[in-house]
């Protein structure tokens, strides 16, 4: 039987630019994050191309070293802030979660557009940050460079981000109501999907986290105007204090990003297993554990900066304790493959490549956390390639896979299946090309945020420059097929997979108010016993 | 009621103020920190109705100030050691 879309859905049921500016429907508001964060990828993206370029060859040949300086800086301000953070939540998850607990819409769906436009509003100024100059201070604004030595666009900078955050904390707050307020009848917290759970322990940090980063950056905006002393020394401050309040939030922020991300991981694997996800209460209670753990190990940002070698050993124990909540997580996907009926459709590659690439990200995140080998390690390419493997390597990966396994959904159309495989493969190995390298070259010795290096490196860094291109033809791939296939794709059935959970048993794409009628749920999450 | 915690704020204002003029050492702090704790608490538990408020409320407070207590006693755990080597 061949598929047919409903006659009315969020879609089409009102046209023009004013009815999606002005929309309150949690599905249109993701699109919308999804428009946003796409053009912010690819600015992120041109000052990685940049490095990239600069990388190949040992000398500078390319850029100077301010201009280099400033490249660095605004990919990680661009790619963190406008991307990573937003990406799972803002748009996967603002589609979905009224979708899979049975709701209509978020709990406060004004509260949900004036997000949209307050995350719009701080890039407007970052962006003029960036226009007008540029900033130079690396995406950490670390004191006393972006106090006193640094004569860029600061400030710019930092109000963008100060306003950002709130679309952050706005989101949280929503979505945190959202899942205690707003479950269908019968859906209890234990049949909720897992998905649902990490998006919970994210907005627990990012309104408990963001506030944080946000006095911090006000505090580093009265000090390089007022001339108060919070970081400088001369003025009676202390410039460590101001990593301990940066990682405060900026730690906890890696698992903003990361923690969605497995959610979308838990859903891929049972639905591509066609099984219940292995140890589903503490899959559940490690997205929990990780979000509490998370702000507990920021010290270890802050090794070789000065901080007290015992504080140091503190918190070099409780890094390696966050450890373990994660490894549960990976440990139960790989269970629940076992005696699974496994199919390697594309979302389940792209959670393949996550769970490699997080598993790497996460053993190398276990070496930076001993003290010792760190200080070996401290600013070397080997904690970029960490970071990387966690953030790209994990959040972006899960993000693909899940804008493929829901895009049937969001689109009502399917995506062409060879073409998206190819992609899957060829971002599975342009990252692997880009970033393996880098933790050869870090190990080496060769210290990040230079834009010249001795000539020994150069084998490694041209793979790497290479890699980065592969990539990014696996990124531009799938924009050119997913949109191509809104049009052109296959009519997508309601169910495509087939998969459990609520936003399955909608048509695709849902209609405004997402149900018909309010569903009862009175079986648990990830039943797949009687689907067929 | 309010009038009550109003007093008592004014009150405990006045001793705040009353023994800054004695030099206690190192408890000068401590015991001007405590007055101010329990001034805030007075404030959060009835000029804002946390006492009258529902469980999921007092909890989302005691989370709040719990966070800020985890970056106030991890910090120090730098700051007071640091001379220790």
């Amino acid at each position: 039987m061949i598929p047919k879309q409903p006659r009315t859905h969020y879609l089409n049921i009102s046209y023009g630019f004013k009815s999606w500016l002005f929309t309150t429907d949690h599905k249109r508001i993701g699109l919308l994050y999804l428009v946003s964060i796409t053009l912010f990828f690819f600015v992120g993206g041109a000052f990685a191309t940049i490095i990239r370029l600069e990388l190949a060859t040992p000398q500078g040949d390319l850029v100077q070293a301010e201009t280099y300086n400033k490249l660095f800086t605004m990919h990680g301000v661009m790619m963190i802030f406008f991307f990573l953070i937003p990406a799972v939540p803002a748009v996967l998850g603002n589609f979905l979660i009224p979708l899979m607990i049975g709701a209509k819409d978020v709990a406060f769906p004004r509260l949900n557009l004036l997000s949209w436009y307050i995350f719009n509003l701080g890039a407007l100024f970052t962006i003029y940050a960036v226009v007008s100059g540029g900033v130079d201070t690396g995406w950490t604004f670390y004191t006393p460079y972006s106090t006193t030595y640094s004569n860029t666009h600061v400030l710019a900078t930092g109000v963008g981000i100060f306003i950002t955050g709130f679309s952050s904390i706005l989101t949280g707050l929503n979505f945190i109501v959202t899942i205690h307020m707003m479950r269908a009848p019968g859906m209890n917290w234990f049949r909720l999907p897992l998905f649902v759970w990490a998006h919970y322990a994210t907005s627990l940090i990012q309104v408990l986290g963001t506030p944080v980063i946000a006095i911090t950056v006000l505090l580093l905006a009265f000090e390089r105007v007022v001339r108060i002393g919070i970081f400088d020394p001369a003025l009676g401050g202390d410039p460590v204090l101001f990593q301990h309040l940066f990682w405060f939030y900026s730690h906890p922020a890696v698992y903003i990003m990361v923690l969605p991300a497995m959610g979308v991981v838990s859903e891929l694997v049972a639905a591509f297993t066609r099984k219940s996800i292995f140890g589903y209460d503490l899959v559940a209670f490690a997205s929990i554990a990780i979000a509490v753990f998370g702000f507990l190990v920021w010290g270890h940002h802050l090794f070789v900066s000065g901080q007290s070698v015992y504080a140091g050993m503190i918190f070099s124990f409780l890094s390696y304790a966050v450890a373990i909540p994660s490894a549960v997580k990976v440990f139960n996907w790989t269970a629940t493959l076992y005696k699974g009926s496994v199919s390697y459709q594309t979302p389940m590659l792209y959670a393949f490549g996550f769970i490699g690439l997080f598993t790497i990200g996460g053993l190398t995140g276990l070496f930076l956390a001993a003290m010792g080998l760190d200080i070996h390690l401290t600013d070397t390419y080997f904690v970029v390639a960490h970071f990387h493997y966690i953030m790209v390597g994990g959040t972006i990966m899960a993000y693909l896979g899940g804008l493929h396994y829901w895009w049937p959904k969001i689109s009502g159309r399917m995506y062409p299946e060879g073409w998206a495989k190819l992609g899957a493969l060829i971002v599975f190995v342009g990252f692997n090309l880009t970033f393996f390298p880098q933790f050869l070259l870090g190990y080496m010795g060769m210290p990040r945020r230079y834009h010249a290096y001795p000539e020994e490196f150069q084998v490694l860094n041209v793979m790497s420059s290479a890699g980065a291109s592969i990539l990014a033809v696996g990124y531009i791939l799938p924009m050119v097929y997913l949109i191509w296939s809104m049009r052109y794709g296959p009519i997508a059935s309601s169910n495509p997979w087939p998969a459990t959970g609520l936003e399955w048993q909608t048509s695709s794409p849902p209609p405004t108010e997402n149900f018909e009628e309010i569903p009862v749920v009175t079986w648990e999450a990830y039943e797949f016993a009687g689907q067929e | 009621m309010y009038f009550a915690i109003f007093f008592a704020l004014i009150a405990l204002t006045a001793v705040t103020v009353t023994i800054s003029f004695f030099d206690l050492g190192r408890l000068n702090a401590v015991v001007a920190l405590t007055i101010a704790v329990f001034k805030a608490t007075l404030v959060i538990l009835y000029f804002m109705h946390l006492r009258y408020s529902s469980r999921l409320t007092q909890v989302v407070v005691a989370a709040g100030v719990g966070w800020l207590f985890i970056m106030i006693a991890l910090t120090l755990s730098d700051y007071l050691t640091r001379s220790w080597l």
